[in-house]
């Protein structure tokens, strides 16, 4: 049999919520057993805090995920405390869907850099402070931002690559997209 | 002094059978100038079609060797094992467009692999293959070897500049960098052996050898080490082969080249290759000596036998060794192997003076010397090693902890 | 006139012999050091994650085959371990063992592929690697053995894995662990020691505990730093709570540390598989469920200690048989956030090793 394994302890929103209410009473706009939503305006101090507690602990951003949910932006992160091994859920959500921001969270946990430019070149959404926002995955220029459940294809209904086999005949090839 | 008849079926003395040829000729008649430039252009044609075809046949020694020792077949498609590889190659290598880039030095471009193989094919013309078979028997041979060789770095530098590519450049300056460095080593290793047997004529040397009936294998061995490390990277071989680190640089120096120029890189590489194995069985390994044997077996077979064992050796190194990085290639360079081979050629000297001085016998002085240089070998290159070149305390390898729990830091910075 | 040198800007990759795929860096040197170092991805993104929300949850599978190649069980294990939280479908114990024999033969495999061209980098023609080849082909033939396939398996399933175990598996797992110890002991001797190798790795590309706990760098990078983390142990998945093993722990976080503790690893993997092999238990393989699976609306995020780190899938379903959102943390795109700091005034040699000890794979990068 096994020596003694300790599991991960998901921390429950309320309790983060209660934490973060302590200090920052403004920030907690929703909390649920498995997530706490936060302003986006007071997120670079939660985060600050959430790292700095002794309780919580949480230096390690596990992951940074953002999710179009069809009337809002969502940013989601994923915090993680090594010494502590416990996981907590923390939101934000943005509802301008014309040009969304939030602030960066790269000056708390600097692993955040990619993940946020991967953010902006999928989803659109910009981020206050990151040192270097550019889009990660597709060139500059590219129309749009492909994640968004209202991104449906190039415009034009065009598919990026060419349009028939070489040699094949038919209009000649517009190029890419 | 030679042991051979002259009659010219005497395999042992190829020569023999030139002479009778030019004998013939010049018995029908033809000017006396003719026989001479006859047999210089007998001698040239015969060492570079051996050069050649050695070439061909190492190309496919190379990778079926290098193909066991990585646990895999090596090539064995083309022909029975593979026999027509170096066929296939050369015929793919003479097919090949050769592009040439838009914005390079066109003279310098066309020149570069010319320049680079004129040296090595002029290295063979000193190498005794036995003592009628020689193409220039120079009075001056070690240092002609020394000069000569020393011409290629600067047709690498041209190759890599005339290319006009950042990654060409790169390489061609690691390339002069590490050439020179270790061209000092070299000359010294040379000079050791030279000084020891006292003469630069390699006829000479291998006569010292053969009469002493002592390889300068067992004599100098600090001497051979050096100069195999720096003919290794002499010659671009790994694990000194920065300037074509294919893992980094794509193909350094040549790597704008294609087809017959590539080939006549390659071409040059082998051929070094060839000349410094030739150099290090002449000088060191007894040349075409093997204790009286040469009676029987023609001197050039066990000339071409030590020559293929030292290739081999090199093809060995270049399947069992990573590459080292250029800095610390001319960190052991001029750090560890210079102050080496400077104190061995104060040795040198003072072992000459000495065996003169006292005018001992040599079966009694060469054995004490042998044993003497051997332990002061070990004793210098542990000393100098622990000294100079030797790993500090917190390089050394070090296993990992294996760690039961979850969450503690075991970092700790390196001082 | 004063000298003056001008720095130049190279290229290395995207084809590039060294680059682990298709991948480039931008390096500016001065002369041989780089000034700065500048990464371009995004030649292999194939929109997996867009591609997702339009096919059902076991559909997906697949896809996660392909993002990270080289360790294809482990990528099916972290996504079907976050469909089976969302849906809360339990998971037979044998297709528990089953799972942890897969993800440690998994390791094994990319270990050895990920220490040969590391040592393929720092310049010893192929002939480590392709010693490691040799088991890493052994190991494939087991996967094919188990699931007709040897690179990109598809073989976990939601519920549990696709089909059971052939009854010649275990006996062939049983000849694998014999020999492979005495293996690893001959890679061991091969590189542990050698000075040329311990020359261009050891002090190279040293990455602080601290920093990498900031940088979010996961699984033999974090561990080479000296943080002592492994999912296996600190959240524990399939099997991984009944067997005993060590995680192995550099104390430098050079690359020299990063390749052993990835050879370590290898031991310890082997440890697991023997354990596994006495303790796995006869019954069903999978938990029936149906093949249009619609979990309730929510979110789950399952992650795992893939060979390369963490990876976690974030999967959002809204009550639809497509995932709503369908995100992968892949642990090679966020191992190689410090890179280009690690890389500030070392030569291209050593970039081209730093890179090598981050063991990317480019799928995973890009998606």
């Amino acid at each position: 049999m096994g020596g003694l394994t300790v599991a991960t302890r998901y921390l429950s929103g309320l309790e983060l919520a209660h934490r973060i209410s302590q200090r920052l009473p403004e920030a907690v706009v929703d909390a649920n057993p498995e997530w706490v939503e936060v302003r986006p305006e007071a997120l670079t101090e939660v985060c600050r805090l959430l790292r700095e507690d002794e309780e919580t602990d949480f230096h390690f951003l596990s992951c940074l995920t953002a999710v179009d949910r069809l009337d809002h932006f969502e940013v989601v992160y994923h915090l993680q405390s090594l010494r502590r091994n416990q996981l907590g859920v923390l939101k934000v959500k943005v509802w301008d869907r014309e040009e969304p921001e939030v602030p960066s969270v790269t000056s708390i946990w600097p692993g955040a850099e990619l993940q946020e430019r991967e953010a902006y070149d999928l989803m659109g959404i910009r981020f206050r402070g990151h040192p270097d926002l550019r889009r990660l995955f597709l060139w500059e220029g590219f129309p749009g931002h492909p994640l968004r459940k209202d991104w449906l294809g190039m415009p034009g209904q065009r598919m990026p690559g060419l349009q028939r086999f070489p040699g094949e005949p038919g209009e000649p090839d517009t190029g890419r997209g | 002094m030679s042991p051979f008849l002259a009659e010219w079926w005497d395999l042992r003395d190829l020569g023999n059978l030139v002479g009778a040829i030019l004998d013939w000729i010049g018995d029908r008649g033809a000017p006396s100038w003719v026989p001479y430039v006859l047999s210089g252009i007998i001698g040239i044609a015969a060492v570079l079609l051996w050069a050649l075809l050695s070439q061909l046949a190492f190309i496919w020694i190379e990778r079926r060797v290098l193909g066991r020792m990585q646990v895999r077949l090596g090539p064995n498609r083309v022909g029975p094992w593979g026999l027509l590889q170096p066929l296939a190659d050369a015929l793919k290598v003479l097919a090949k467009e050769m592009v040439t880039p838009s914005n390079a030095d066109r003279i310098l471009y066309w020149l570069a692999p010319v320049a680079v193989v004129v040296p090595a094919i002029l290295v063979l013309a000193v190498f005794p293959f036995s003592p009628g078979m020689v193409v220039a028997d120079l009075n001056v041979g070690v240092l002609y070897i020394v000069a000569v060789t020393s011409t290629a770095t600067i047709a690498v530098f041209m190759a890599g500049w005339a290319s006009s590519n950042k990654y060409s450049l790169l390489g061609a300056m690691r390339t002069v960098a590490m050439l020179i460095s270790y061209e000092v080593v070299q000359v010294l290793a040379l000079l050791s052996a030279t000084a020891f047997t006292g003469s630069m004529r390699l006829l000479d040397v291998v006569a010292w050898q053969d009469r002493y009936n002592a390889w300068l294998l067992f004599l100098q061995p600090l001497a051979l080490l050096s100069f195999i490390i720096a003919s290794a990277v002499e010659v671009n071989r790994t694990p000194s082969d920065i300037a074509e680190a294919e893992s980094e640089i794509v193909a350094g120096y040549h790597t704008e080249y294609g087809g017959i120029r590539w080939g006549m890189f390659q071409l040059a590489e082998y051929v070094a290759g060839f000349a410094v194995a030739a150099t290090i069985t002449t000088l060191w390994l007894g040349g075409w000596t093997l204790w009286g044997l040469e009676e029987w077996v023609p001197g050039w077979l066990i000339f071409l036998a030590k020559l293929y064992g030292t290739f081999f050796l090199f093809i060995w190194l270049r399947g069992t060794l990573p590459r080292v990085r250029i800095d610390q290639l001319m960190g052991f360079a001029w750090k560890f192997l210079l102050p080496l081979m400077l104190l061995n050629v104060l040795l040198v000297g003072a072992e000459r003076v000495v065996w003169a001085e006292t005018e001992a016998p040599a079966g009694v002085v060469l054995p004490a010397f042998a044993v003497l240089n051997l332990a002061l070998t070990v004793a210098m290159i542990v000393g100098w090693g622990a000294l100079a070149g030797g790993l500090r305390p917190q390089m050394r390898p070090k296993r990992p902890l294996l760690v039961r729990e979850v969450g503690g830091i075991y970092y700790q910075p390196m001082p | 006139m004063a000298m003056r040198t001008e720095p130049f800007v190279v290229n290395v990759g995207p084809q590039h012999p060294s680059t682990h795929g298709v991948f480039r860096l931008r390096l500016t040197l001065d002369g041989e050091r780089i000034v700065e170092c500048q990464m371009v991805m995004g030649y292999l993104h194939r929109s997996m994650e867009k591609l997702a929300e339009e096919r059902s949850y076991t559909q997906n599978i697949p896809f996660t085959d392909r993002t990270d190649y080289l360790a294809a069980m482990t990528g099916n294990l972290a996504y079907c371990l976050a469909v089976e939280k969302l849906a809360s479908v339990p998971v037979p114990p044998r297709a528990q063992w089953i799972r942890t024999i897969m993800a440690e033969l998994q390791r094994i495999a990319s270990h050895c592929m990920a220490i040969g061209t590391f040592v393929n980098d720092c310049g010893a023609w192929h002939t480590p690697l392709l010693y490691m080849m040799r088991e890493r082909e052994k190991v494939l033939d087991l996967f094919e053995l188990a699931c007709g396939a040897r690179l990109t398996t598809n073989y976990m399933r939601i519920g549990g894995v696709s089909r059971d175990l052939p009854p010649e598996f275990l006996p062939r797992l049983r000849d694998f662990v014999r020999e492979m110890p005495q293996r690893i002991a001959e890679y061991e001797d091969l590189l542990v020691e050698n000075e040329i190798l311990i020359a261009r790795s050891r002090g190279i590309g040293v990455l602080p505990a601290d920093k990498a706990i900031a940088y979010s760098v996961s699984g033999p990078m974090l561990r080479g730093s000296g943080v002592a983390w492994d999912l296996r142990k600190a959240d524990p998945y399939a099997a991984y709570d009944q067997v005993e093993f060590d995680i192995p722990v550099g104390t430098n976080g050079d690359c020299y540390d990063r390749f052993m503790v990835r050879l370590a690893e290898m031991r310890q993997s082997v440890r697991i598989l023997e354990q596994a092999l006495d303790m796995i238990p006869s019954g069903p393989y999978q938990t029936p469920v149906p093949l249009a699976l619609q979990p309730p609306p929510g979110e789950a995020y399952g992650r795992i200690e893939s060979p390369r780190g963490e990876l976690g899938f974030y999967v959002v379903s809204d009550g639809g048989p497509a995932p709503f959102r369908f995100h992968i943390r892949s642990p090679s795109l966020i191992n190689l956030t410090p890179l280009p700091e690690l890389v500030k005034g070392m030569t291209v040699a050593d970039a081209i090793v730093i890179l090598g000890s981050v063991d990317i794979v480019v799928g995973e990068v890009d998606r």
